[in-house]
């Protein structure tokens, strides 16, 4: 998905860092990076150290860092939205009207990388320090904590104990309701790659309320 | 040996266990941490926790540190697995806060498909995109 961008803009003094959550290991996301033939950054991170780094919540979730490593846009979704939960659930297809959100908020979003990547501080997508660090998102203590049982049961996980280690990710799904990564990467685990059965029950159980946080962009709906 | 577990990955250290108290040699926890013991107390950067005084020798003897104690005595987040051999030892949400408010970006290893390691510090000088996604 970035690979265009990349080729776009790496003579700007650009670079794609991707990172793969598979907590099943480099071959689960060996695949998709080949068929990716990504010419960027593209690494595998079984322990989701990412997450815990920079409080992150579901994938694909993106963070700009300038070219003294200052972060000029914390954590937020990388141009996804509520949309999907519109899809029809036995042919897994979006309606029109959701192709179309998706479509949009996309091309917003990398029109805005873009931008940044062309302009720099100059770009009005790219925060000033205040800014920036009012788009952090506080952690709590109970995340704090979710990030340590989670990094248990992934240990616990490839070690073999595996009762230990599903209550050890339920732990942390408990403390951190909000990380689909959390979740979600546990379903894959128990699941073994199939979907998870339980995927749309938990997503009803937002009711009205929205999943991703807006993206605060011009033009973003 | 027990294995530790923090945001840097994950670490085979020797260690002493004596009940919920847990014994590291100082510099492997400093390596699998960055947190150490210094004058002012036990720190990590420019961030310093004071020991309680008169009460040091509950939290180093000589050049071990009990890293459990410390923890909790910081206030930071701390599972151990049922056999007393995995400990995860975590950061706290204050810290966790205060690090990304200060919008220095966190520094992370991680290895590609080959196994070769790539920071995001690698690449000073360039935008960096830093992007997640998942096979699931």
């Amino acid at each position: 998905m970035w690979q265009q961008l990349y080729d776009e803009l790496k003579d700007h003094g650009f670079m794609v860092f991707a990172v793969a959550m598979d907590s099943r290991g480099p071959e689960i996301a060996r695949p998709w990076i080949e068929a990716a033939k990504s010419t960027y950054v593209s690494v595998i991170d079984t322990e989701h150290r990412l997450a815990d780094l920079y409080n992150m919540v579901n994938v694909p979730e993106a963070v700009w860092i300038d070219e003294t490593g200052r972060i000029v846009r914390p954590t937020e979704v990388a141009g996804s939205g509520d949309y999907f939960r519109k899809m029809d659930r036995q042919t897994k297809t979006l309606p029109e009207d959701a192709k179309v959100m998706r479509e949009e908020m996309r091309a917003l979003y990398m029109n805005a990388l873009r931008d940044w990547v062309r302009n720099g501080r100059r770009s009005s997508y790219a925060f000033d320090e205040s800014a920036a660090r009012c788009h952090v998102r506080p952690q709590s203590e109970d995340v704090a904590l979710a990030h340590c049982w989670f990094r248990l049961g992934r240990h616990l996980h490839a070690a073999g104990k595996l009762d230990e280690a599903e209550a050890a990710f339920a732990e942390a799904s408990r403390l951190h309701p909000d990380s689909w990564n959390i979740w979600r990467q546990m379903g894959d685990i128990k699941h073994q790659g199939q979907p998870n059965p339980e995927f749309w029950a938990r997503v009803e159980t937002l009711g009205n309320r929205r999943y991703y946080g807006k993206i605060d962009m011009p033009g973003m709906p | 040996m027990v294995t530790l577990l923090t945001e840097r990955g994950s670490f085979e250290v020797k260690a002493r266990r004596v009940g919920e108290d847990l014994w590291v040699d100082s510099d492997a926890l400093a390596e699998a941490t960055g947190w150490e013991l210094k004058p002012e107390g036990f720190c990590r950067d420019e961030v310093c926790v004071p020991l309680p005084r008169g009460r040091e020798s509950e939290f180093r003897q000589g050049a071990e540190i009990n890293a459990a104690k410390l923890w909790r005595h910081a206030g930071q987040p701390i599972v151990v697995s049922r056999d007393g051999e995995a400990w995860s030892l975590g950061t706290s949400a204050a810290l966790r806060t205060s690090a990304l408010e200060s919008l220095e970006a966190p520094d992370v290893a991680l290895p590609d498909l080959d196994g070769r390691i790539h920071r995001i510090s690698d690449h000073r000088g360039k935008k960096v995109f830093l992007s997640t996604w998942a096979s699931w």
